[in-house]
């Protein structure tokens, strides 16, 4: 077998803690600012409110043409610049680069949140509005009380595999050298040339993670489906959870 | 019906199109307080849609739908405004699975009339009380069989104290023996007098309850007579063969 | 755009970086492409399967590559994998010329972390057939194998191609990835341009340009062979029903 520095994990243990810290700031800052803005695109394309849903169309295509990196690089480029413009003169802003990074994958997830929660708008009886509207709800109390609601439960299942995706996907703020747990562990790992070490641990933890929230989706896809009395093909899987 | 009395609900050469095709075309009436008009007639000949249009569900291509407070006499011709004084119960009923039964009545009280919550929940139980469905407050409509969720949907629309109230076929997706526990729960609102529009295919329900049965054949009222009138042996042809048809599968 | 057509600092044109940056990047998403295929159909129509022992190979297989980074896949099989080789074949891939040393991993963790995706919707595609179709191969004495190939998984690529198509796309948007282990395909070129002209928005638009054109070719032939496959069931059907 080769040789396997456990000691050189443990010691860098603080290290990669803090790595971490920024991975999950930035995954829950990414997801409720996501969630928050694409509930907002979503339901902005679902009314076809005249202009905006163009631009809200364009943009969401946009966004999911081009690779993560390529949008991290744009979005590095453009933030300080439009931040620097929109700011009162005299007053010199200076724009971390973790800011940016937020602003970015914020706006990244909103455009696949606005996708996810547009299905389950879709997903929501007709009659659900007009029953709201024959009540003489007004349209903004018809979609937050009554639509938007069941819309986000029809989509928690999916929602969590997007959590989990976005998870991953702040590791590649390491093209903006900035330090996230893979960042961190990148690093060290460098350093003390423990490649080997190092990289298995952090595919380990991520293992650890991702699979138990993994679960957690399936668990809910099928408590849906078992609620849900549809007559469909019986499926050929030997068993559902195989 | 008083002819000197000032109509509730008014509908003055209402016309709507579904592209080219007209289903509404032209059609006047005029409801007064306290009646119980039945809308029959074949499928497609624009009975759903007409009631839709009166609570702007449907927009109207031309003419105009007109409702009066049954207590301030104001008249109302926005669809907003329209809808505080018209409660409706639909098909599929559509009440909100989200929400508690108690809740889904509360809703509208609250957040369109700004009713105080105590006095939103007073409101709420007293009717879902008289719909005969106060014991299954706390729980969610689909835990709830058809019947009861169709009494649910009528005690809710109740709860905003509407002037008119329009059933568009309440009874039709509804299993057979839940169909009289609704019915029954329309005879006695009809009985305390609330106005009622209703769409439906029972028969004999509307010969039960209603003063005045209106039938509708390619987007015109053909008929607009009493409810004795219109089952007597006089009647329109077209009436007459409709009836044979509803009838004879009753 | 006519910063393409300048000349750079070893005498060449940018250009002739955008293009070299298009070839790594469309010759990566057909290799992985390729691995993702097999692999897909493979490990998803064993996610299905009645031995157990491919069953839990398959789940695992799905599960490990389907949960951890694809960047820190990357650097897996690019750092990690050759360590972990006996000492000749370590360093005989530690000795790989340049862009195949990058070339290499990238293909294996873009491969695998799609064939992984893949296998998903492969399993939910055989799994949405009817059981009718099982039984009938079985009964009619196919092995295993060939139910799976002759029967299961080409009706259930009909119904995948949707999911596919969109399959196809992430890959696309994922071969960026090998950029960070020194591929200078289409995103390192445009990082590279950056760097050199420090004209951010040229560069930048350039390369952008190009994934949108790479993305609507992709969807187009993506069209077409769907198109094909609903065709020819079409077509079967009616036939059938001619001849009834």
């Amino acid at each position: 077998m080769i040789p396997y520095d456990f000691g050189a994990i443990e010691r860098a243990l603080p290290y990669l803690g803090e790595g971490m810290l920024f991975t999950l700031k930035l995954t829950a800052f990414a997801f409720v600012g996501g969630l928050v803005i694409g509930i907002l695109l979503a339901v902005i394309r679902h009314i076809r409110v005249p202009v905006l849903d163009r631009i809200v169309w364009t943009y969401v295509t946009v966004m999911r043409s081009i690779p993560l990196i390529m949008v991290l690089f744009w979005f590095f480029f453009l933030v300080p610049l439009v931040l620097r413009k929109f700011s009162p003169e005299g007053l010199s802003v200076s724009v971390s680069p973790q800011l940016t990074a937020f602003v970015t994958y914020t706006l990244f997830e909103a455009a696949y949140f606005c996708e996810i929660i547009r299905s389950g708008l879709l997903s929501v009886p007709r009659g659900q509005y007009e029953g709201a509207k024959a009540l003489g709800l007004s349209t903004w109390h018809a979609y937050s009380l009554v639509i938007v609601p069941q819309a986000l439960k029809a989509v928690v299942p999916i929602m969590v595999t997007q959590a989990i995706i976005l998870f991953q996907d702040t590791s590649l703020v390491y093209v903006l050298s900035l330090t996230d747990f893979v960042g961190a562990a990148s690093k060290i790992a460098q350093r003390d040339g423990k490649l080997v070490e190092f990289y298995t641990f952090a595919a380990v933890v991520y293992f650890i993670v991702c699979s138990a929230f993994a679960e957690l989706a399936d668990y809910l896809r099928q408590r849906r489906q078992a609620k849900s009395d549809v007559r469909a093909p019986t499926p050929i899987a030997v068993t559902a959870a195989s | 019906m008083n002819p000197n009395e000032t109509p509730v609900v008014e509908l003055v050469s209402l016309t709507k199109r579904f592209g080219p095709h007209t289903v509404l075309n032209g059609v006047d009436l005029k409801i007064y307080a306290g009646q119980k008009v039945v809308i029959c007639g074949p499928s497609g000949s624009g009975k759903s849609t007409l009631i839709r249009c009166i609570n702007g569900l449907e927009d109207i291509d031309g003419g105009e739908v007109v409702v009066r407070d049954k207590h301030t006499g104001v008249r109302y011709t926005k669809p907003t405004d329209i809808r505080r004084q018209v409660g409706m119960v639909f098909q599929s009923f559509n009440l909100f699975p989200h929400y508690t039964v108690l809740k889904n009545c509360m809703l509208a009280p609250l957040k369109v009339n700004g009713a105080d919550r105590e006095e939103a929940r007073a409101t709420a139980m007293k009717l879902l009380t008289k719909v005969r469905v106060d014991n299954q407050a706390d729980k969610y409509p689909p835990q709830l069989s058809g019947g009861q969720q169709q009494r649910v949907a009528i005690a809710r629309a109740l709860c905003m104290n509407p002037t008119v109230m329009l059933f568009d076929e309440p009874t039709s997706a509804l299993d057979p023996e839940m169909v009289k526990e609704v019915l029954d729960t329309m005879v006695a609102l009809a009985t305390e007098g609330m106005t009622m529009l209703c769409v439906t295919h029972e028969m004999s329900f509307a010969r039960r309850v209603a003063d005045r049965i209106v039938f509708i054949d390619g987007g015109r009222i053909l008929v607009d007579a009493s409810s004795d009138e219109f089952f007597s042996e006089a009647a329109h042809p077209r009436v007459r063969e409709f009836l044979g048809q509803v009838l004879a599968h009753a | 755009m006519q910063l393409l057509f300048e000349t750079t600092i070893d005498g060449g044109r940018y250009i002739d970086w955008l293009l070299s940056g298009l070839g790594w990047t469309v010759l990566l998403w057909l290799g992985a492409a390729a691995i993702a295929s097999v692999f897909g159909i493979v490990i998803g129509c064993g996610r299905a399967s009645t031995s157990m022992t491919y069953r839990l190979v398959s789940r695992t297989y799905v599960q490990i590559f389907r949960n951890i980074p694809l960047l820190l896949q990357a650097f897996l099989w690019y750092f990690v994998f050759p360590e972990l080789l006996p000492t000749a074949a370590g360093t005989a891939i530690k000795q790989m010329p340049p862009p195949w040393a990058s070339f290499v991993p990238a293909l294996f963790a873009v491969g695998l972390y799609t064939g992984a995706r893949v296998a998903e919707q492969v399993r939910a595609g055989v799994g949405s057939l009817p059981q009718g179709q099982r039984e009938a191969a079985h009964a009619l004495g196919l092995s295993s194998f060939n139910t799976y190939g002759c029967v299961l998984v080409p009706q259930a690529l009909r119904t995948m191609a949707p999911s596919l198509t969109s399959e196809a796309l992430a890959l696309l948007k994922n071969t960026s990835v090998a950029m960070t282990i020194g591929l200078l395909e289409l995103t390192a070129q445009a990082q590279q341009m950056n760097e050199f002209t420090f004209r951010t928005f040229e560069s930048f638009s350039v390369v952008t340009f190009a994934y949108f054109a790479l993305s609507i070719f992709i969807y187009g032939v993506a069209e077409l062979i769907t198109r094909r496959l609903s065709a020819t069931k079409v077509a079967a059907v009616g036939k059938a029903q001619r001849q009834a």
